[in-house]
């Protein structure tokens, strides 16, 4: 029962077992002792709560927070001792911060709840006691026989029994695991591919004393695939729910935290010291005030006996805890609510721009982690694949090689180069033939049909593939060049089956994808012996990999020379736009792709990443550690020398370096001269990486990301590929592409192109950045002029913790008087038009390096807050002066009049600040800035002018009423807000004249002639590019490779 | 319809989720604040003008009474053996002091605004909620019952140390002295009066303080405060309301009356007078001082003079930058373009 409840709250895992065993359709053994093993039901849990964890868990997950922790202990505080302000006033705020941020993360978990219950409820076939029952998901057990038909997903992990098909064989196909779209052919188990008997399997740990098949993946069917091709098939359930391999891969993805929250927990910290030196100075004042008698008890204050006896020690710690609560405010509580929404609210933005929306795939942009929001605005290095990143990964077929002829295909016909079209092409060579029969044959390629009917038989499915109408069949291929060539030779004609050939990957030239044919004859007892010899290798239980590959060493030699084919890759849509807007952004583009050198570095320059004028570095098969470093110094020493002989030209002659690097030498570079390395990357403004294995990319990252200068980094990419590199940067881009979803799944974001990039960055990224320093710093801001006059009022009533403002006050600030106009900023802000940030991607550079929440922005802010809170006090403090009315008919104020005095002045002086910082007035803005003022004035109205029964004091009673009707109250707002906001204002004017930013000179002509001003910038964008399309297209890449040195 | 589904995903077109909403955009550009700031530099010089002339014309008469110099009329009265010690402030007027004038007491060094203090009272007891006569609130302690277990009615701190120096004024003329009649209502809000603080609806209001007894301070119960106007008793007691609305800070003021009758409507006319001070209140051991301060207001209230040079110094500050920026403009105009 206690473990029951301990697995229902989430803290004891799900019991595991070293090995299991598995009966099928749950015949136990009827003698000998038999100990059943407990397995887990089929239920996939993803959520995080139960209704009866909810509440407990949720509230020790958002304790785990510091913030809510640290104002958790203050409202304790509040509550145990006695405290200037009432437990309210800090329960209330953290109660609705907890509040909402329970309710959001409840409502996530209802979907995920919802999301669950659909798949544990899905109706699946069961064998039961000898027949079909349908039943949910969730009520398979390990053992049960399920029956799984054509283009279900798979219930659980399945050992694949009987299929339909002769051969006990199924296609399955993958992609919604890993990315892969090709189809995989699964065989049974060959005792059971027709009956289902009483047998025992023993799964991944087979039992030395039975007889039993070993079982291999090719006989695991994973939850989660689909079933393709087959009509149906039998499987014993071995994994189910959270045991099973897809269950397993939930990995918690790691949160990744930005810049900005991390600067953000920085100030924090700050602040923290700041109420700490605050609370410990007031403490020590207090008593050193006190050390007299006379000011310590005089006649009008005497204490309670209680307050006499208690002891010094204990009376200091209590006056401590009592002015940390006083000052606890200067952590603004809301700061993190405010912070979540924006981000939450904000990141819609993304998905609704149009800008990011492609046509052709009906794909809008796609926000998976709003966390990373403003991220987008401080990427410095950006690392993208190639294949399907760059280009369209749409492989084309455009022209093959056979025997040293040259063919291209044209008209649907293969024409050998030099001859037309209508040329007669009457029989075909042998070595042709045999070079198509080569390419049609050895690949994974697996048809889909669109007609169920036409599955009859098995065999080999390309050659009844001909006898169809060739539309109706789809491709499934796991490497995108086979799909075009198999596409392709289609086209030319059908051919016979032969024997086992192999086809690999070779040199490429040209830029296109090639592939070179070789062919080896077999006699038939070689082939019996090859074929073994293959099968013990599939079959071995240990070192299988290794032992496959000697197998295929074997068999690839004394090939014989077909030909090549070439294929081609279309570059996407404004890549080179894309790439060029970046590097004006100042980001530095690394492609790394898997591609060979030469083919990698041709594309690099018909992409624009690469261009003419770039002085390229090689770093290329470098083979010792010596070596390696030996050239990463020359490297340097020739950048360098370069750069000295340019110096003397003008400045805006910059020579830019390109880097090509393979991924053997990186490695080497990356072991041993990770800081010479780093040195001649830093130089570089393009670096290709060629030749890299996905680890390898992950690494690269790795190791840009921790480099001492500490840069963003942005990862995109689309394949399974990607994957570590995606989850290893700062921000993770992922291609919605050919190549399945994974990349998207584990990015943080998802759009269709390359090309939507720019806008994302330099845009979204730029508007993101902006809105969330400005919040974060403005939240301080407000925080600091809040409780300042409360800290200097303690100077003046004998440090007794006599609060400046009511109560209500103290707890309505933040939420309500001055929440919305910065949430709305935060929101809704464009400091420069959206069309000037894309077309004039230098504006990025103006938010680099985490700029605007540098220590100096972030020092001018507090002190500002500073200023503003002693102008506001002593603005209140002077004006009281000898204590002389305010009044016409000569009565009095008291210390609460003083207080609100004080906070009107306060309200009206950090909404007005807000508004100065404000550029992009929506009605919004309007509504909620004015609005907050006037809601002050009219709550401070209605809240005065009502003796409020259950209140324990009337304190605030009709003392904001008495106040306006002061007219010197009047004339004491408007001059403090004025001399508040007056050097402001002048320091705004002076830099904006002085030391413009290009953003602020931006808003000039953005708003002034905006229309002139965009042709000009676009206009000279198109110019650059133009020259780079053209000399990608004119001259060959290694033409243009020499000149460049 | 099958184009609907072509494009099922397309985001809508409006211009709130194209952040395209329509917006102005100011700009602090000098051409904007530079006449910005020369208006609003000469209407805060106008103002400051006004306020300051206002507040030069208002007539102040402050007077020490607390008798710590030896030659202060008072001194004899600052021994704190000494009982109802009476002393005289003489003083002469060589102008009208015009009327109405307002008469104050001051205290200086007192912190009314002090925490523990502040929060010892009862507001519900002095709403006239008679439960609360019997049972005063717990925050009243130390004065909340007093040593016989008797509950303290009005309970606490501040009504404890209720200011209890009484006035009177007189006119010497042809050496005889003349009584001036002080005004005492309408020193206290008005809604302190008549809303906030209330009497428990009993007759005689003496009633209602059986079995209470008065704050330890006090000379007389609260429902004899003032013997001239039983109106003017308890809880809604003027005096008693302008004390317990506490100062913001130590040194302060508090209204004592008004003079606003008879011969002395139009002000005090030029002579001699003398104040007659029942001097009762200790001050000295906590270092404080007590001063009796005349004064005719205006509109704005009292002299007060920081708001009208505040007026004057930010305008012509903004006048100032105006023309320094108005130089810089012209020096180094907007770089524009690059």
């Amino acid at each position: 029962m206690l473990r029951w409840i301990r697995q229902q709250l989430g803290f004891d895992p799900p019991h595991q077992s070293e090995t299991r065993t598995v009966y099928v359709a749950n015949r136990f053994p009827q003698h000998g002792h038999y100990v059943p093993q407990r397995f887990a039901d089929n239920r996939i849990i993803s959520s995080k709560y139960t209704i009866w964890n909810f509440v407990p868990k949720n509230l020790f997950e958002q304790f785990r927070r510091i913030a809510n922790f640290y104002f958790l202990i203050i409202f304790l505080v509040q509550l145990m001792i006695d405290t200037p302000t009432s437990p309210v006033t800090s329960g209330l705020p953290l109660f609705f911060v907890i509040t909402v941020t329970a309710i959001k993360q409840g409502y996530e978990d209802w979907l995920r709840h919802k999301a669950d219950n659909e798949v544990n409820g899905a109706p699946v076939f069961v064998v039961r006691s000898g027949s079909l029952v349908q039943t949910r998901s969730k009520n398979i057990r390990v053992g049960d026989i399920v029956r799984v038909a054509k283009d279900e997903t798979f219930p659980a992990d399945l050992v694949l029994l009987s299929s339909d098909r002769s051969d006990g064989t199924c296609h399955i196909t993958t992609t919604s695991l890993d990315g892969e779209t090709n189809l995989k052919t699964h065989y049974s188990v060959a005792e059971t591919s027709v009956c289902q008997s009483v047998s025992r399997l023993e799964a991944l740990h087979p039992h030395p004393h039975t007889q039993a098949q070993p079982l291999g993946p090719e006989n695991l069917l994973l939850r989660g695939a689909r079933l393709k091709n087959t009509k149906e098939i039998f499987g014993v359930a071995v994994y189910t729910g959270m045991e099973s391999k897809m269950a397993l891969n939930y990995k918690c993805k790691s949160q990744k935290r930005s810049a900005v929250e991390k600067s953000m927990n920085t100030f924090l910290i700050i602040y923290l010291g700041i109420l700490l030196f605050e609370a410990v100075l007031s403490t020590i004042l207090k008593y050193a005030w006190q050390a007299e008698d006379k000011w310590d008890e005089p006649f009008y204050n005497h204490k309670t006996e209680q307050e006499r006896n208690s002891s010094p020690i204990l009376k200091f710690i209590s006056d401590f805890l009592a002015f940390l609560v006083l000052y606890n405010f200067i952590i603004p509580i809301s700061l993190y609510v405010t912070v979540e929404m924006q981000k939450f609210l904000g990141s819609f933005f993304i998905g609704w721009d149009l800008d990011l929306y492609h046509e052709e795939s009906d794909q809008k942009a796609q926000v998976n982690t709003s966390d990373l929001n403003e991220e987008l605005g401080q990427v410095e290095y950006v690392f993208t694949d190639k294949t399907g990143t760059l280009t369209e990964n749409e492989m084309q077929f455009r022209e093959c090689s056979i025997n040293g002829t040259k063919y291209q295909e044209i008209n649907g016909k293969l024409v050998p180069e030099g001859l037309t079209d209508d040329s007669p092409d009457g029989s075909t060579p042998h070595l042709e033939l045999l070079f198509l029969k080569a390419v049609s044959l050895c690949h994974t390629v697996q048809i889909s049909y669109d007609q169920p009917d036409c599955l009859a038989g098995g065999g080999d499915p390309f050659s009844h593939a001909n006898g169809f109408s060739t539309n109706d069949m789809e491709y499934y291929a796991s490497s995108p060049d086979e799909k075009a060539l198999v596409e392709a030779t289609k086209r030319y004609g059908s051919v016979r089956a032969s024997k086992t050939m192999s086809l690999y990957l070779q040199d490429p030239c040209k830029g296109l994808r090639t592939l070179v044919v070789a062919c080896r004859h077999f006699s038939p007892e070689e082939y019996i012996d090859v074929d073994r010899c293959l099968n013990a290798a599939r079959t071995a239980l240990q070192q299988r990999e290794e032992r496959l590959q000697e197998a295929f060493s074997y068999i690839e030699r004394d090939l014989q020379l077909l030909g090549a084919t070439g294929v081609e890759d279309k570059l996407q849509d404004k890549v080179q736009e894309t790439i060029e807007a970046l590097r004006l952004a100042g980001i530095k583009v690394w492609v790394l792709t898997g591609d060979k050198h030469e083919t990698a570095v041709s594309v690099s320059l018909s992409c624009g990443h690469f261009h003419r004028t770039m002085n390229i570095l090689e770093l290329l098969q470098q083979r010792s550690d010596n070596e390696c470093a030996e050239q990463l110094r020359r490297l340097g020493l020739l950048r360098t020398s370069i750069e000295h002989s340019f110096s003397y030209e003008t400045e805006d002659h910059v020579i830019q370096h390109g880097l090509v690097v393979d991924g053997a030498s990186l490695s080497l570079a990356l072991r041993e001269h990770e800081k010479l390395f780093m040195e001649v990357c830093k130089n570089c403004s393009a670096v290709l990486c060629c030749r890299m294995a996905p680890l390898q990319k992950a690494k690269v990252v790795r190791l840009l990301k921790t480099s001492p200068e500490k840069p963003i980094t942005l990862a995109i990419g689309d394949g399974a590929n990607d994957v570590s590199m995606i989850q290893e940067a700062h921000v993770g881009i992922g291609i919605m592409g050919k190549e399945g979803r994974q990349a998207v799944r584990n990015s943080d974001y998802a759009i269709a192109r390359f090309k939507f990039l720019a806008k994302l960055l330099l845009v979204h990224g730029h508007f993101y950045y902006i809105r969330i320093a400005t919040l974060v710093q403005y939240f301080f801001y407000k925080n600091v002029c809040f409780i300042t006059p409360q800290f200097l009022y303690q100077f003046f009533c004998l440090f007794s913790q006599q609060t400046l403002y009511d109560s209500v006050y103290l707890t309505l600030y933040n939420i309500c008087f001055t929440s919305l106009p910065i949430l709305v900023y935060s929101l809704f802000e464009q400091l420069v038009h959206p069309h000037v940030l894309q077309n004039k991607p230098v504006l990025y550079r103006d938010i680099s390096r985490n700029s605007l929440l540098s220590f100096r922005t972030f020092l001018y802010w507090t002190l500002l807050g500073f200023c503003h809170a002693f102008v506001f006090f002593f603005g209140s403090y002077v004006l009281m002066g000898e204590d002389t009315t305010l009044m016409g008919n000569g009565q009095m104020f008291g210390n609460w009049t003083f207080g609100t005095l004080v906070f009107t002045v306060m309200v009206i002086t950090v909404t007005l600040k807000l508004a100065l910082e404000t550029h992009f007035w929506t009605w919004m803005n309007h509504f909620v800035t004015w609005g907050s003022i006037a809601f002050y004035f009219i709550f401070s109205l209605f809240y005065g002018g009502i003796i409020w029964p259950f209140l324990h004091t009337q304190d605030m009673y009709f003392v904001f009423v008495q106040l306006l009707s002061s007219g010197s109250a009047w004339f004491a707002i408007i001059i403090i807000v004025v001399t508040c906001l007056f050097p402001d204002v002048v320091k705004k004017v002076f830099y904006r004249h002085l030391q413009p930013t290009s953003t602020q000179k931006s808003q000039v002509t953005g708003t002034g002639g905006q229309g002139g001003f965009k042709e000009k910038w676009t206009g000279r964008i198109c110019d650059q590019i133009g020259r780079g399309a053209e000399m990608g297209r004119n001259r060959s890449p290694q033409k243009a490779l020499k000149e460049n040195f | 319809m099958k184009e609907q589904q072509e494009t099922a995903n397309r985001p809508d077109n409006t211009a709130f989720t194209q952040q395209r909403l329509p917006a102005w955009q100011p700009m602090l550009s000098a051409g904007i604040v530079i006449p910005g700031f020369v208006i609003i530099g000469l209407a805060f010089i106008g103002i400051g003008i006004a306020l300051f002339v206002t507040s030069q014309n208002i007539q102040v008469l402050e007077r020490d009474y607390t008798g710590v110099e030896n030659n202060s009329p008072c001194f004899k009265c600052s021994d704190p053996s000494t009982k109802n010690c009476v002393c005289k402030l003489d003083f002469s007027l060589d102008k009208l002091f015009e009327g109405p004038v307002f008469f104050y007491y001051g205290l200086s060094n007192y912190f009314q605004n002090y925490r523990k203090y502040g929060v010892s009272r009862d507001d519900r007891q002095l709403s006239g909620r008679l439960d609360n006569f019997q049972s005063p609130d717990e925050g009243c302690v130390p004065y909340q019952y007093d040593a016989n277990n008797k509950p303290i009615v009005p309970c606490g701190s501040v009504a404890n140390s209720l200011f209890n120096d009484t006035f009177k004024l007189y006119q010497i003329v042809n050496g005889a002295r003349k009584l001036v009649p002080f005004d005492g209502k309408g020193i206290a809000w008005w809604t302190d009066h008549n809303v906030k603080y209330r009497n428990p609806s009993i007759t005689p209001l003496k009633n209602a303080f059986n079995g209470t007894v008065k704050p330890t301070f006090w000379s007389k119960p609260a429902y004899e405060l003032d013997p001239s106007d039983p109106a003017n008793n308890g809880f809604v007691n003027q005096d008693f309301l302008v004390w317990m609305r506490r100062a913001a800070l130590p040194d302060f003021r508090k209204l004592y009356r008004r003079i606003t009758e008879g011969d002395y409507k139009n002000g005090l006319p030029a002579g001699n007078y003398s104040l007659e001070i029942a001097y009762n209140y200790p001050v000295l051991d906590f270092d404080g001082r007590k001063k009796v301060v005349f004064s005719n207001v205006s509109w704005m209230g009292g002299k007060n003079q920081f708001l009208g040079i505040a007026y004057l110094v930010i305008g012509s500050l903004c006048v100032v930058m105006s023309i320094v920026m108005l130089i810089v403009y012209a020096k180094f105009k907007f770089p524009d373009e690059e």
